[in-house]
């Protein structure tokens, strides 16, 4: 029996974990996964670490003026595996635009990861592929998209639910309330999965909000649920025991990991101006990539040749992501006049041949 | 005077803003303890405390909304949008109330509210973050709209726009942050900068209206078509509503010929309003028709290809071309 979170949840300071800091399990052995331990920690722990080695790979191609802009989800790893694992593939997704791990889990490719943010193009996977909507950057706005979508699959009479992610810094936006009043109102089948990192670009969450996110998300009738964010078996199984309720035709969820921004909010920032290294290395030393692998050792779920396998891996993926990144030029202009409309309209045609004229003349 | 790039010099108004009228208020999403993503408030919360430069929750709507607020209770807000294509959370508060309560009230109230938005493209940022929405504001009775063009005309325009008891929406081209310039950071600005356009540069031949970014593009094609033996105008507007359109009309009525030039795209752009105005007012002084150049009607590319889109000098010359065709 998964425990029930729901109920075990209104302690602000005591998010629920499954594994200790050192990595031993604090549940029972009885406790159920849905599958063995070994294959979901194997899967968590695969995804987690190409995730890391990717945010590595795009830093330096960053560095290296080979993207314009990245944004590290570095940290925030376990809550993102152990979240968008613990739904169907066949469950849409709205992310936002830090959830690099749950692309790649879901199927992302490289290439279709990295031309928004080397400017060569804007989205470029095609959600329906991945059950995965495109990156939104403009704060909260996707929460009444995913609510609107859930709507439709309650209409649909679905067994599909919805799941958004969304940062502790968008919760303040007047879209994310309305989108969980909305939901509760709506009774839509959605999981809202809140990563609080802790801070909004230099703004922590003391100067954000005084209630706590899932005792606001409680107050608008939604189930809700705190978790540590860095401890993906936790993730994992609050998201399920969450995600098996709504399906249920329970209220929708919200689920509050709290967790860590380990870079800074983009490649563009600089975090010495605003937070402590004290804090920053505190964080570090909760690394729960290093956390999962402790409990996997400890438990004996995996040997060397596993985690071999997986740096290995990894390091085919950081020499893809290389040679991908530098082969991808812009999608030509002229893509953007086809695709404005459904149907290029008479008035957009005429303008992209004029232009397709005037850069001519230059050839 | 002293030599300071476009954010330090919209720093300095601030400052000077804040220590002459305790009224004045900062408020936006890391101003504070960052100084903005563009250093403008650099250093401002410490000297004038947590207080007086808030570092606000992530909510335009509340932003703008509260400023109304404050303002009514005899603040005189100062807000900052992170980026132009984050406003849209705050056009209700914009459209609907900020730029209303004066004409609404019968005259007995003012919101004397600014908000600065660093806006326009060239600097190869992520969708979302290069967007021209002026014509939206413009479009709406009620609001000041401006747009600085380098350091000077930033810290003259600025505390003017402070000052001014209308709401003022306060565009900052983010490409031109970094140029530099002597700026007199010892004159008190005249409210007039916010009303009136500047010649930036005296011509002959016909006339180029522009302003914010693309001024730097319009004095680089005048000087190649000074090369060419064409002798361009350029006039910066400054203010795109109001419009000072008898400074336009009179360089028009000399050189013959106007061309609009803006980033924004010219489907119901500034360029169609400047350019009726001219061909209403000047219709027996114009040689050719008006020509437009702007941005292309669709949304704000990725920036790989950008350069494309943005207007540049030879688009402008071929339209300056073309106000010269039989
Ligand atoms: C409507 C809107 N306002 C402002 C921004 C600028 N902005 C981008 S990310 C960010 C902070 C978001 O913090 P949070 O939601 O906690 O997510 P995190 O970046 O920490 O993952 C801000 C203010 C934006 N993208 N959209």
């Amino acid at each position: 029996m998964a425990p029930d979170v729901a109920t075990t949840t209104p302690d602000v300071d005591a998010p629920f974990s499954v594994m200790g800091a050192d990595g031993h399990l604090l549940v029972p052995d009885t406790t159920d996964f849905g599958e063995p331990l070994d294959v979901l920690t194997r899967r968590l722990y695969r995804d987690m670490a190409l995730a890391r080695r990717f945010d590595q790979e795009a830093f330096a191609l960053q560095r290296q003026g080979e993207l314009a802009l990245w944004l590290l989800c570095t940290g925030q790893e376990a809550a993102q595996a152990g979240s968008i694992r613990a739904i169907r593939d066949t469950d849409f997704v709205f992310p936002s635009y830090r959830e690099h791990t749950a692309a790649i889990a879901r199927g992302v490719t490289v290439a279709e990861m990295l031309p928004l943010w080397r400017g060569t193009a804007q989205s470029s996977w095609s959600p329906s592929d991945y059950r995965f909507n495109i990156y939104t950057l403009v704060l909260g706005t996707q929460m009444l998209h995913a609510v609107g979508y859930a709507m439709g699959v309650r209409l649909d009479g679905s067994d599909e639910i919805v799941m958004v992610y969304v940062g502790d810094g968008a919760m303040s936006e007047g879209d994310s309330s309305e989108a969980l009043n909305w939901a509760a109102t709506m009774q839509a089948p959605i999981l809202f999965m809140a990563q609080n990192n802790g801070w909004a670009i230099s703004t922590p969450n003391a100067k954000q909000f005084k209630a706590p996110l899932h005792t606001r998300a409680r107050g608008f009738g939604l189930d809700s649920y705190l978790v540590d964010g860095n401890d993906a078996l936790a993730v994992h199984l609050t998201v399920r025991e969450a995600a098996a309720r709504v399906r249920a035709g329970g209220a929708p969820a919200f689920v509050e990991a709290i967790t860590y921004r380990i870079g800074g909010h983009s490649t563009s920032d600089d975090p010495s101006r605003y937070r402590d290294d004290a804090e920053l290395q505190s964080w570090i030393a909760r690394d729960p990539i290093a956390r999962l692998r402790r409990c996997m050792e400890l438990e004996g779920l995996a040997d060397d040749a596993f985690f071999d396998r997986v740096a290995a891996e990894a390091e085919t993926l950081a020499a893809e992501i290389r040679s991908v990144c530098v082969a991808l030029d812009p999608v030509p202009l002229s893509s953007l006049f086809r695709n404005t409309f459904v149907t290029e309209t008479l008035a957009l045609q005429r303008e992209r041949e004029e232009h397709e004229e005037f850069q001519g003349s230059f050839e | 005077m002293t030599n300071l790039n476009m954010a330090k010099a919209l720093n300095a108004a601030l400052r000077s803003s804040l220590a002459d009228d305790p009224k004045v208020l900062l408020m936006g999403e890391d101003i504070g303890t960052l100084g903005g993503v563009f250093r403008v408030s650099d250093g401002l919360a410490k000297e004038f405390g947590a207080h007086r430069v808030i570092d606000t929750p992530i909510s335009e709507s509340a932003i703008v909304g509260t400023a109304i607020g404050l303002a009514l209770r005899g603040y005189r807000p100062v807000c900052e949008i992170q980026f132009d294509g984050f406003v849209y959370p705050a056009f209700d508060q914009i459209v609907a109330h900020l730029a209303k309560l004066r004409g609404r009230s019968g005259g007995r109230l003012r919101v004397p509210v600014t908000i600065r938005i660093p806006f326009g493209g060239g600097i190869k940022a992520i969708e979302h973050h290069s967007e021209s929405n002026e014509a939206y504001f413009a479009h709406t009775a009620g609001l000041r709209v401006v747009v600085c063009s380098s350091p000077g005309s930033a810290y003259d325009m600025l505390r003017a726009a402070i000052a001014s008891d209308d709401p003022v929406i306060f565009y900052e081209p983010k490409r031109l942050y970094w140029d530099k310039e002597e700026v007199d950071l010892a004159h008190a600005p005249l409210a007039s900068v916010l009303d009136a356009a500047v010649v930036l540069r005296a011509g002959t031949d016909a006339t180029i209206v522009t302003y914010g970014p693309t001024t730097r593009v319009a004095l680089a094609a005048a000087n190649i078509a000074q090369q060419e033996g064409r002798s361009l105008e350029v006039i910066d507007l400054r203010s795109l509503s109001p419009i000072d359109i008898d400074l336009v009309n009179a360089s028009v009525r000399k050189t013959g010929r106007a061309v609009v030039l803006h980033e924004a795209p010219t489907f119901l752009g500034l360029g169609a309003e400047v350019a009726a105005q001219i061909s209403h007012d000047c219709f027996y002084s114009l040689q050719a028709p008006v020509q437009r150049v702007g941005g292309y009607n669709l949304p704000y590319p990725h920036s790989g290809v950008e350069d494309e889109y943005l207007p540049d000098v030879d688009r402008l010359l071929d339209a300056v071309d073309r106000t010269f065709e039989e």
